[in-house]
């Protein structure tokens, strides 16, 4: 017991960087990956699995624009189905990232350091496949761009009270603020890889990318604030999104969506959702590539924990769903509830549940918490919870509302699944590119925590 | 263009002006000596501790032109070398001002002037509905003026630049550390800069030409 004053804060004994790691073993480390090590046949493997699945994301959306959306299983009522639900699962996990690389940065979590980098790829290419769904689900897709307001000959202008115009916006400025943070984000590196590399055209490929960095005081002065001013920018900017995206719901009158509740739960099931996705890929990621001295047991226990406290905001969500269905005492939100734990899509709500509410808790026993297959398994879980709950509630409230006339089953076609399993293929397709060719954790935020970058005066 | 102008204007009236006018006038005129045009002299560290402890001693012997080279930023070595403040917080506060207001009266002229529509009996003028991208435009327009201003005040993209010259500079993205007193610095003597860094307790000093 060295460190004897330890401050209540100080819970986790495991470090945030493993000792012994210099400016150079940490540099010549993360940048061999990109630059030195032999591409692993594991890779190769894992790309092409991945870009054949990717194939069949373009598969269905050649046939859709051929036939027209009545390929997907949609119809009226439930004429948003596996679209918007998916739509909503893959910006969730996107939050994760930005809330890593933001809002920890603001609060001076030392941790998010070695993760921040691969978790906002991992936003980016979430947020990818998120926009290609509301995009098909136009209907007549190549007309996309009548949702920007440009002068055209028809004098019209996009009807700027709808939650939807409002999706349009936030999604394309989180996907544009997000690209440009991890740009920023990757400018010293790309200079530490130019300085590296052996081979010209990769000296030439990242020399550009580097825009000629050359580590200068005053640059650094001004690249910190903007670093930390894009940071406070990302933050309500990622808080708003999913804000944004529940208004979809929300601001419509249907039953089970019309709640104030919204957008706070949607935004814990995002970054729920999203620390998932991060386990899930890290866990395997770190020990492929034998990372553990960046990205260490302290990280896993953390990643645990927000994935257990928003968990619980989640649970409490569903709680007061169900608590508001009753206490209104309007008949179709009673039915509503009624409908979601007894109606035809009662198995879907109690796997939820099952998924979503009673797997987390595991997570308060730190044995379980420190094992990383269970982790991972338990990400594994929660990732299909977050699927389950978008279902629920986009296809359950649509199914039953007011008019028994107009009720309806939904079941998704053959085509909803190959547009999902393509997008999971576009994804992963996207990240082995990204662990190929790009440093997958911050070299240079990465010097910053070690000890010997301490001055001494 | 005339944007960054003003913005490097501003800049300059701080207590330390910009570094990277080049020498060559300074240089030419017989600072430094001779023929070859002298970017300015270069001490090489291992250490940030080092550097700073350098940094602050040429500071304090007056020299104001300097400039420190490390692999990650360093706070203290921002005071040393007396470089505390930017204009970029202004420059994104004046990108979000103009986001926010751009938004907001994007959708007021198109709801209101260009295109009335009564949409379920609201008021042309719904502002709290014209909340959500109002935000969104405000967030979008700072952030590209946090990205673009910061570029521009460091004058990157920069595909050359002297120092890059410099032996071992490559390594000032890896593990080495560097500082920098300009030719064209007033006080800037070649023969007496240079005895003057060989006292810093650096690996290495060296001339960087232009």
């Amino acid at each position: 017991m060295q460190d004897e004053p330890h401050s209540p804060l100080h819970h986790s004994t495991a470090p945030v960087v493993a000792p012994g790691l210099t400016f150079a073993s940490v540099t010549d480390k993360i940048s061999s990956i990109v630059l030195k090590r032999k591409t692993p046949i594991w890779w190769f493997v894992g790309f092409a699995i991945s870009f054949i699945l990717f194939q069949l994301m373009l598969l269905t959306i050649t046939e859709m624009l051929f036939v027209g959306i009545g390929l997907w299983g949609v119809n009226i009522p439930i004429a948003w189905g596996m679209d918007i639900l998916n739509f909503v699962w893959w910006i969730g996990i996107g939050h994760a990232g930005t809330l890593i690389s933001a809002i920890l940065l603001l609060l001076r979590q030392q941790w998010r350091t070695s993760i921040n980098r691969f978790a906002e790829a991992m936003t980016l290419f979430a947020v990818a496949q998120a926009g290609m769904y509301p995009i098909m689900h136009l209907g007549r897709p190549w007309l996309a761009y009548w949702l920007f307001p440009y002068p055209n000959t028809m004098g019209i202008w996009p009807q700027f009270r709808s939650p939807l115009m409002w999706d349009v916006f936030a999604v394309s400025t989180y996907a544009t603020v997000s690209a440009l943070f991890w740009f920023v984000g990757l400018i010293p590196d790309f200079a530490t890889l130019r300085d590296r590399a052996r081979s010209k055209p990769f000296q030439i490929l990242y020399g550009m990318l580097a825009m000629g960095w050359r580590g200068s005081a005053r640059h650094w002065h001004r690249y910190e604030m903007a670093y930390l001013l894009l940071a406070g920018l990302a933050t309500p900017l990622v808080l708003s999104v999913h804000t944004i995206v529940s208004f979809d719901f929300a601001v419509g009158i249907i039953p089970g969506w019309h709640a104030t509740i919204f957008p706070p739960y949607f935004v814990a099931g995002a970054i729920y959702a999203g620390f998932a996705m991060v386990l899930l890929l890290t866990i395997p990621l770190r020990r492929v590539f034998g990372l553990q001295s960046f990205i260490t047991m302290r990280h896993m226990h953390n990643m645990g924990k927000v994935m257990l406290a928003t968990g619980l905001i989640v649970g409490y969500g569903y709680v007061m769903e169900a608590f508001f269905g009753w206490y209104s005492g309007n008949r179709y939100e009673r039915y509503m509830i009624w409908n979601r734990m007894h109606g035809p899509y009662a198995y879907y709500y109690w796997a939820l549940i099952l998924c979503n509410i009673i797997t987390p808790q595991f997570l308060w026993i730190k044995k379980l918490r420190s094992n990383l297959l269970i982790l991972w398994l338990i990400s594994i879980v929660v990732s299909i919870g977050m699927w389950l709950e978008r279902f629920v509630i986009v296809v359950t409230s649509l199914h039953r509302d007011f008019l028994p006339s107009s009720w309806g089953q939904y079941q998704p076609s053959m085509w909803d699944w190959t547009m999902f399993i393509g997008t999971l293929g576009f994804f992963f397709t996207l990240l082995f590119l990204f662990i190929r060719f790009l440093p997958m954790i911050s070299i240079f935020e990465m010097r910053t925590i070690l000890p010997e970058a301490e001055v001494e005066e | 263009m005339s944007d960054d102008d003003i913005n490097n204007e501003w800049e300059h009236d701080l207590e330390d002006p910009e570094p990277f006018h080049h020498a060559p006038s300074g240089a030419a005129h017989g600072r430094g000596r001779g023929a070859v045009a002298l970017y300015g002299i270069m001490a090489e560290f291992d250490n940030p501790s080092d550097l700073v402890a350098a940094a602050r001693r040429t500071h304090e012997a007056g020299y104001r032109r300097i400039n420190g080279y490390s692999p990650y930023p360093i706070e203290e070595l921002d005071e040393a070398i007396g470089f505390t403040r930017t204009s970029l917080p202004l420059i994104v506060l004046i990108g979000g001002i103009i986001g926010g207001l751009g938004g907001f009266f994007m959708q007021y002229w198109m709801e209101v002037i260009d295109y009335p529509l009564n949409v379920g009996g609201k008021p042309y003028n719904s502002w709290p509905a014209f909340i959500p991208i109002t935000f969104e435009s405000t967030v979008l327009v700072a952030s590209f003026a946090a990205v673009l201003g910061m570029l521009a005040l460091n004058k990157l993209p920069q595909p050359y630049h002297p120092v890059f010259n410099a032996p071992n500079f490559a390594l000032a993205t890896r593990d080495k550390f560097f500082l920098v007193i300009e030719a064209n610095d007033p006080k800037f003597r070649h023969d007496e800069t240079t005895q003057f860094m060989n006292t810093l307790g650096a690996m290495g000093v060296n001339d960087v030409e232009v």
